[in-house]
């Protein structure tokens, strides 16, 4: 049901965990749904994801899709890193389940949460 | 499958060897019709018959009384819509529960969307249906009542004869979908007092694609398919005879061990239920802890989703080399947005029906294999718990058991 990247991804997760005093925190899903999402994230002076964690409940796409858009958004400026999508994260582990791109597919959108929470923090002077 | 633990017994269970000797000859040489008269599908008709009587010796019935189908999927089918057919000039009323198979609530929404009126009866807690709501439910149009014996997910037994009494006072026919217990306890349809039961190969040990229903002599049932002249006109079709032989085999050895298997089993059971409530934190057992399958453990692990543990067990890691196969009641395996009717039927919250495992073992599976299992899954939840965001040690969500509000997914993609 799952590709290869995928269960690499669900199986040996990337950058699970916290980053300590996070500058932005997303958090998505529902735990009625079974899919919750909390990304945190520290950005450097020239507003470049520094650091990105992970932590989720969740099926293997749900968990899997959270490791690869932390490892796609490390190092990434925060305009760029707005961009990652759905569908850049699905194709990025070789596809996902036509079920699972909406349900389990979130961890774009913790991403975005997070780096809106930063820039709440930080309002452009 | 070599160093596997197949946990997933009531999904489907390996076929016996014994049963696939039994086959063997009906797939290849021996191939001929029971339904000819020539000599060589006689053979065929004098194997099916043998079946039969197996078949019936299991469940106390008379092999009159016993019509081969592909599975209980067919024999649950055949019976709702057989007896809503014959009886529609009686009534137009069918009761049944919250947490059936989807074998019997699909065809009574069928049957709804053609005009009957289905009455579907709460369980308790532990998945229990009370006998006298079903006797409170019943009314003049009432041509039928329809209940698992035990249910597949929970593995809650039903309180059968008692319901039995029940229907046979008020002259209600009485459908018992046993494919959970044939060949795991005991059946005796006379002690049950039900009309009609759906049985099932493949749930223990036998082929998949061969089933029976049970028919009580004088019951009233339209056939569902119609063509040949087989199994006395009521159920059309060429026979499955290698899986029909390849039943009887199953039927005849699980009555042999059945009385050994039962106290085995319950042991390992309620060991491991033992161990769990020993060894893991914030947990709830799902379903009656003692009236139920022997076989049959579910419970749900607070703060991690099912599919999520089926997955990590079934893959082997350098720590846990042997792949376990375990059910979850998640939606994700589903294939829709919401969790098992079945646990949500208990009163379960959503969050606690998508974190069930259901274990359901197999003649074959020793201690040995369960230790194994259960201190992989310990392993299992202890890493996707360090990954959760919501779970907390000791929240006692699972003690607390409030109804959840459904799932509102859509609204979150």
């Amino acid at each position: 049901m799952y590709t290869e990247k995928v269960m690499d991804h669900f199986q040996n997760p990337r950058n699970m965990g916290e980053v300590e005093n996070p500058d932005g925190v997303g958090e998505v899903g529902n735990p009625q749904c079974g899919d919750v999402m909390r990304i945190t994230i520290k950005v450097d002076d020239e507003e470049r994801i520094e650091d990105v964690k992970f932590k989720t409940l969740g099926c293997g796409a749900a968990i899997a899709t959270s490791s690869m858009v932390t490892e796609l958004a490390k190092g990434k400026s925060l305009d760029e890193a707005q961009e990652i999508s759905k569908k850049v994260v699905a194709d990025a582990l070789g596809g996902l389940p036509p079920q699972k791109m909406h349900c389990s597919n979130l961890a774009s959108d913790g991403l975005r949460k997070a780096i809106e929470d930063y820039r709440s923090r930080h309002p452009v002077k | 499958m070599d160093s596997a633990i197949f946990l997933d017994n009531a999904a489907t269970s390996r076929t016996d060897p014994e049963v696939v000797s039994a086959m063997a000859p009906w797939l290849g040489d021996n191939f001929g019709s029971p339904a000819t008269l020539y000599a060589f599908g006689s053979q065929a008709k004098i194997a099916i018959e043998e079946a039969r009587q197996h078949l019936a010796d299991l469940i106390g019935a008379d092999p009159k009384e016993i019509f081969f189908t592909s599975g209980a999927t067919e024999s649950n089918n055949w019976a709702l819509k057989g007896v809503a057919d014959a009886l529609e000039g009686k009534g137009r009323h069918i009761i049944t529960d919250k947490a059936e198979h989807h074998s019997i609530l699909m065809p009574l929404r069928y049957l709804e969307k053609k005009g009957w009126e289905v009455t579907f009866l709460p369980v308790d807690g532990d998945g229990l249906v009370d006998p006298d709501a079903v006797r409170n439910a019943i009314r003049g149009d009432t041509v039928l009542v329809s209940i698992v014996h035990a249910n597949h997910e929970i593995g809650t037994i039903q309180p059968i004869a008692e319901i039995g009494a029940i229907t046979r006072e008020k002259g209600v026919t009485f459908h018992v979908n046993a494919a959970q217990t044939v060949g795991h306890v005991p059946v005796d349809v006379a002690a049950l007092g039900c009309d009609l039961l759906s049985l099932s190969g493949h749930k223990f040990y036998g082929p998949k694609g061969a089933g029976a229903l049970y028919a009580r002599r004088g019951v009233r049932i339209t056939p569902l398919l119609h063509g040949g002249s087989q199994e006395r006109k009521r159920r059309a079709g060429t026979h499955n005879v290698p899986g029909i032989v390849g039943l009887g085999k199953a039927a005849e050895l699980a009555r042999k061990n059945i009385d050994a298997e039962v106290e085995r089993l319950t042991g390992l059971r309620d060991y491991i239920f033992d161990s769990i409530e020993k060894n893991m934190e914030d947990i709830r057992i799902n379903g009656h802890r003692t009236r139920r399958l022997p076989n049959n453990v579910n419970f749900s692990i607070e703060g991690i989703e099912g599919e999520s543990i089926m997955l990590s067990l079934s893959y082997p890691t350098t720590e846990n080399a042997r792949p376990v196969y375990i059910s979850t009641g998640s939606a994700c395996v589903s294939g829709s947005l919401e969790p098992s009717h079945i646990l949500l039927a208990l009163g379960l919250p959503a969050e606690l029906a998508h974190g069930s495992v259901r274990i359901s073992m197999a003649k074959e599976d020793t201690r040995e294999d369960i230790d194994y299992a259960l201190s992989a899954l310990a392993a299992v939840a202890e890493r996707l718990r360090s990954m959760s965001p919501v779970y907390k040690r000791g929240n006692k969500q699972c003690a607390a058991g409030a109804q959840g509000d459904g799932c509102d997914c859509e609204a979150a993609s």
